[in-house]
């Protein structure tokens, strides 16, 4: 299983590959544990954007965390580059984290208040040994390349609004130069007006320096604008992996299909011509996964097998690089 | 169709608060109506001004200063006395706000809170107040609701929380409901279930609804008339459909074209609105949106002066107004909303 790659990526190694994630939280005091991650598998190519899509408890940001080895997984494997990094311990990181970068969703509470923004820029820098004012020189470029000033570079976090707060946010996830950046929700905590400045900047980003992105977030508009491929999840799996254009243009899971059509669109006249498929319920809680399919009890086509056999990941059709997680996928 | 009189009128509405750091007119000049039921959309980022609004209507600004008017079926709210603003509260006017589990008493159970509503306002008894709450559980989709009466609050799921609150805000019927970005902390389809909900209870009650949102989505879906809000102004007011295809303020239009969409093609890049919000700590003399404004950069040098040292007033045909020097109605620059 660790061995094969997933269908549809490239045959050259991927930079990132994941099999088989899982995180299991020990449940506190006398509540069951949580079984945030449950299984989670994809390829990230060099220069691509994956975006990880889902509700609240999907296990999208935990995913995220352990990719950067802010968690250490209950099982599975990371490789980065070719390199298992998933079980490496504490003082084995150090050099990958040049290599993989996170950017977080708010950025003010990312951000130390009592350090001036050069200062904070700098710091994975200084944390790997560069010597301070080469630093502080790279610092200052970063700033004019996220679209700061640098004269600015010796003000604190609170004189910055939220979208300038997290040009500083990225711009210290690129002092050491990473190729890959996980970013987790970066432009929701961001007025509407200022998200696409944010989206723009980390598009031209990505081509300038040929990012790789693991971009996670809940706005599925925003997601389908920046990335290449597509995995949503639902209650610690991915149901549905593929390309954006099939995914967005043809959800083949009832969960996608779903959560496509409770987004709002807005247009008015598109919003009272469409068909919504309302689902009933909330999603229900990692401790206590229903059994079979955990998404059955909302799913507006269960039957039997669905509340008895979970479905594996697979390809849609034979030579299809899209994977679902459904015993009824929809077809096209 | 057209109502006798709006339910709710707001007329040249301000709110100022005293800060450390000087004063700040949070809410300017600020005119529009609520017809019986219909809902309004107030859509704005952070510090728009339309959250602040929401608490003027309601009275609940302690230390502001208020001034205008806001009259609920004709009846003057600002300068009434809190025991007379409190008969009014709950209701004739409720409200749900954001986060629910910070709106709702931890200790009691959800039943108590939403009878002690009806015992305050109707001095009914307790059984028949308790017989109320599971009725108004049951009205918004509260599934074994005499079970679930007898919860507390961290018992439910932000959904189901949000429900209690639209319960409890709704158990007094009263005429308005104002929401305050009442989905934004809810995963997008239970949004759409309470979004269904809240259109499902205006219909059946004849509830007019002012839905304060960031979310333009969400106007689109909900709304027939649309308040745009910048800076603590009006920039746009319109309904739901002419605001969208003929947004006549260019800040309106900054907004939608920079939206990433899902029935739009993404190969083009977004537009994005330069800059950011404006302070209301040093507000500019002329239009608040002129430092951001495309159209505003693309005039003359004598347009770009007026724009930053003149405010423009709200004007237009009818029901369709802007607060823009270079307002671009369809009747008289149809094109102009492509061309900036």
């Amino acid at each position: 299983m660790t061995t094969t790659p997933l269908p549809g990526t490239d045959p050259a190694p991927p930079l990132l590959r994941v099999r088989d994630l899982a995180m299991t939280f020990p449940g506190r005091r006398r509540s069951a544990p949580v079984r945030a991650v449950d299984g989670v598998g994809f390829d990230l190519a060099a220069g691509e954007t994956l975006g990880l899509v889902g509700e609240s408890g999907c296990g999208k940001s935990t995913t995220g965390r352990m990719i950067v080895r802010l968690l250490e997984p209950t099982a599975g494997s990371v490789e980065y580059d070719g390199r298992p990094i998933a079980h490496l311990p504490q003082r084995a990181l150090k050099p990958l984290r040049r290599e993989i970068q996170m950017v977080f969703q708010d950025p003010h509470s990312s951000l130390n208040p009592r350090q001036r923004v050069a200062r904070i820029i700098a710091d994975p820098l200084l944390v790997q040994g560069s010597p301070a004012t080469e630093a502080r020189g790279r610092a200052l470029e970063l700033m004019e390349l996220v679209g700061l000033i640098p004269e600015h570079a010796d003000r604190f976090p609170h004189e910055f609004s939220g979208g300038q707060a997290q040009r500083i946010g990225i711009a210290r996830a690129l002092a050491t130069g990473p190729r890959l950046v996980v970013a987790d929700e970066p432009v929701s905590a961001l007025d509407v007006s200022v998200q696409a400045q944010i989206v723009n900047l980390m598009e031209r980003l990505q081509e300038e320096l040929g990012l790789s992105y693991l971009f996670i977030a809940h706005d599925l508009s925003v997601v389908k604008r920046v990335c290449d491929r597509v995995a949503v999840m639902y209650l610690g799996r991915i149901v549905e992996i593929g390309a954006k254009d099939r995914v967005y243009g043809a959800p083949a899971h009832p969960y996608t299909r779903a959560l496509l059509s409770a987004v709002p669109l807005p247009d008015p006249a598109a919003e009272r011509a469409r068909e919504r498929i309302t689902l009933l319920g909330d999603p229900p809680s990692p401790a206590a996964p229903p059994p079979g399919c955990t998404f059955h009890p909302r799913c507006p086509k269960a039957r039997a097998i669905c509340r008895a056999e979970a479905p594996a990941l697979r390809p849609l059709a034979p030579g299809e690089p899209r994977e679902v997680a459904c015993h009824f996928p929809e077809q096209d | 169709m057209a109502e006798p009189s709006p339910l709710l009128t707001v007329r040249n509405l301000g709110v100022a608060f005293r800060t450390p750091r000087g004063p700040v007119r949070a809410v300017d000049s600020l005119s529009f109506d609520v017809p019986h039921g219909r809902t309004l959309g107030i859509v704005g980022e952070s510090g728009s001004g339309k959250s602040v609004t929401s608490l003027a209507v309601m009275g609940l600004h302690t230390g502001a200063e208020v001034t205008g008017s806001v009259a609920l079926e004709g009846r003057e709210l600002v300068g009434l006395s809190e025991p007379e603003l409190n008969r009014l509260r709950g209701r004739r006017m409720a409200m749900i706000f954001q986060d629910p589990l910070s709106s709702l008493h931890p200790y009691y159970t959800v039943g108590e809170q939403i009878a002690e509503h009806h015992r305050v306002h109707f001095g009914s008894r307790r059984s028949a107040a308790r017989a109320r709450a599971i009725e108004a559980l049951a009205e918004v989709g509260i599934p074994e609701p005499k079970r679930r009466a007898g919860e507390h609050p961290h018992q439910f799921s932000g959904g189901m929380r949000q429900r209690v609150m639209i319960a409890m805000a709704l158990v007094c019927e009263p005429d308005l409901l104002i929401a305050d970005e009442p989905t934004t902390a809810l995963d997008v389809t239970v949004q759409a279930q309470i979004l269904d909900l809240l259109a499902r209870l205006q219909q059946e009650r004849r509830l007019s609804i002012v839905m304060i949102t960031h979310d333009l989505g969400v106007v689109a879906r909900v709304a027939h008339e649309v308040l745009v809000m910048y800076g603590g102004r009006a920039a746009e007011q319109a309904p739901v459909d002419a605001l969208f295809a003929t947004p006549a303020h260019p800040y309106t239009r900054g907004l939608l074209d920079s939206l990433p969409r899902l029935d739009d093609p993404d190969d083009v890049p977004l537009r994005a609105i330069p800059g950011t919000p404006p302070s209301l700590l040093e507000p500019a003399p002329g239009c608040a949106f002129a430092p951001r404004c495309a159209r505003a950069a693309a005039g003359t040098a004598g347009e770009r002066e007026r724009c930053a040292t003149e405010r423009p007033a709200p004007g237009g045909p009818e029901d369709h107004t802007a607060a823009c020097h270079f307002a671009s109605f369809p009747a008289t620059a149809a094109h102009e909303g492509t061309a900036t």
